[in-house]
């Protein structure tokens, strides 16, 4: 019997329903999700590598890319920084409206993006709120790369907040009081001991905050000023190769895209190993 | 801002009130930085949305959120989210079923591939099935000499639509049921319930909130939009245009007044949202397994 389970699909249980129940979800999986990405794959493979190689580094796509890849690294960075330190104020400290701010944080989830997107331009167009003190210094933000940023921040930060709450939250106060006996002043403490422990936290929580933003779309085409060469992202391609009806092209844009995000969720996940192996909390 | 209090820890602290906490200073201005912060980022944004809502006043608010084409994108947009939202409920149940009451070859790679939705951009989304279903599409001649469309109309706004909000509901549930076990379920059926009836009777009731909170991040995912449904809907105005799509519309138009007021729309489906899943959090945290994930 114990051999036999080894070779099952499926090991025995009194529970009825497994087949209907996994059959729905791989029919439902495949016709939404699988099926419909094999054909974005497939419709870039009909150009051939070489092909494919060429739409992908033409210069308006790579710049396209490039510009999505790059201030999404710069917001995912921003957001580490500052949602380590928005998790560490929520986590330790007690103030009145905590719990407010607590659950302020999830509003760009919940927020939809075409609403951020004109928001935020309203803000930072030069005659809106912040746009208006800026200009004067000659800093434009609405319709430059600096706009783009700002949306990506807006959209990004909940993740780095999120992902760093409940590591924190269970880290163990024994091990600062045993640092400080050790004779280490707060700042090592903090820097030493704390932070490095909390660094996989931080580091998938900046990498999911990374690929959300290079894909994200409807935030950062208002703020941004499309212009090609300078501020048109690479979702925002895709969207006009389709309406050339250049469907190859669009797709293996597409297809790129899907490696950077993918790659960067193989990175969250050897994070992840890499920190059971080290820390061992499985 | 004088009134932080001083962590519980500190009894138990070797060297004064200072061991395993910051100086006042440090904690103050760590405090300041941060409301600042979300206050720039998160609450000058909303509070815009409302303040250019309103510019025109009251009167030209109302008219623009009871004209006939902003009636037609509240309209679809309730209809994308009846059909998309119970879509994917059911899916989550029948997901959650299968991988948390059985032991099965593959279960970890179906439980990984559930998330995949999430980690493709929006605009991806409705791009493939453009590439299915468009004219130029794989099955555009076919669905063309059936006169069936799919893109640039409602099917493919639905697609697109399931597509995104795809693991919403079972990324609640998945979690959850596992941590349940099937002990309850096993009862029921020894007792002479059937399939059906434990599943109703017994194992729904356990899941009910967490089913209710996936449910309303999953409906404020669909309702709000707006990559993905952009590239399927073909933006036909009184027709396939939703509410996030009427916004955009209105706002390239330069009636930002109108644009606002839309969107206010969806900022207040946004707050109640919020209230709804905090409310969930704070009252049924040990009966909603994976709060802190979203």
């Amino acid at each position: 019997m114990a051999g036999a389970r080894g070779l099952a699909l499926k090991r025995p249980s009194a529970i009825p329903g497994f087949g209907l129940a996994l059959g729905f979800t791989l029919t439902y999986l495949s016709l939404i999700v699988l099926i419909p990405l094999a054909g974005l794959v497939l419709k870039s493979a009909t150009l051939g590598f070489s092909g494919f190689w060429d739409v992908v580094t033409g210069p308006r796509t790579l710049a396209a890319l490039e510009l999505s890849f790059f201030t999404s690294l710069a917001a995912a960075t921003v957001n580490a920084v500052f949602g380590v330190i928005i998790a560490w104020v929520l986590i330790r400290y007690r103030f009145p409206g905590r719990r407010l701010l607590d659950a302020f944080v999830d509003l760009p989830f919940a927020l939809p993006t075409a609403v951020a997107g004109i928001a935020l331009t309203a803000i930072y167009a030069p005659n809106g709120w912040i746009g208006s003190l800026l200009d004067p210094f000659g800093i434009k933000v609405a319709y430059t790369r600096f706009g783009i940023a700002i949306a990506l921040i807006f959209i990004g930060l909940p993740f780095v907040v999120r992902t760093v709450q409940p590591v924190l939250e269970e880290f163990d106060r024994e091990l600062e009081e045993a640092s400080a006996t050790l004779g280490a002043n707060r700042r090592q403490t903090v820097f030493r001991v704390m932070l490095p422990s909390l660094m996989p936290a931080i580091l998938t929580g900046f990498a999911l905050a990374l690929a959300r933003a290079v894909g994200e779309y409807g935030s950062v085409i208002f703020i941004a000023g499309n212009m090609p060469f300078y501020s048109e992202i690479a979702p925002l391609l895709i969207i006009i190769r389709l309406e050339e009806f250049g469907y190859a092209q669009a797709a293996a844009i597409g297809t790129a895209m899907l490696l950077i995000s993918f790659g960067l969720l193989l990175f969250v996940h050897l994070v992840q190993a890499w920190q059971r192996r080290r820390f061992g909390n499985g | 801002m004088a009134d932080v209090a001083v962590s519980p820890s500190v009894v138990l602290s070797l060297r004064g009130p200072s061991v395993t906490t910051e100086k006042p200073a440090v904690r103050v201005t760590l405090i300041v930085i941060s409301v600042i912060f979300l206050g720039v980022f998160l609450l000058l944004p909303l509070a815009a949305v409302f303040v250019e809502a309103f510019r025109a006043g009251v009167g030209a608010y109302f008219a623009a959120i009871t004209e006939p084409d902003a009636l037609s994108a509240i309209k679809l947009t309730l209809l994308v989210a009846a059909i998309a939202v119970p879509s994917n409920v059911i899916f989550g149940l029948a997901a959650s079923w299968a991988i948390a009451k059985f032991e099965f070859r593959g279960k970890s790679v179906l439980n990984s591939l559930i998330d995949l939705p999430f980690s493709v951009s929006p605009v991806i989304s409705g791009l493939i099935y453009v590439l299915l279903f468009g004219a130029q599409g794989y099955f555009g001649p076919f669905l063309r000499s059936e006169g069936i469309q799919i893109i640039f109309a409602l099917p493919g706004i639905v697609l697109a639509t399931i597509f995104v909000t795809f693991p919403f509901v079972a990324r609640e549930l998945v979690p959850l049921m596992q941590e349940q076990g099937t002990q309850d379920e096993e009862a029921a059926l020894s007792l002479g319930a059937s399939g059906w009836k434990t599943f109703f009777k017994v194992t729904l009731p356990n899941i009910r909130w967490a089913l209710l909170y996936g449910v309303v991040l999953c409906n404020a995912r669909a309702m709000g939009e707006f990559g993905a449904v952009s590239v399927v809907s073909g933006h036909i105005r009184g027709k396939t245009n939703t509410m996030p799509l009427h916004v955009e519309i209105l706002y390239n138009e330069y009636n930002f007044a109108a644009a606002f007021a839309v969107a206010s729309l969806l900022a207040l489906l946004a707050l109640v949202t919020l209230v709804i899943k905090i409310t969930l959090e704070w009252r049924y945290a040990d009966q909603i397994v994976a709060s802190r994930r979203h």
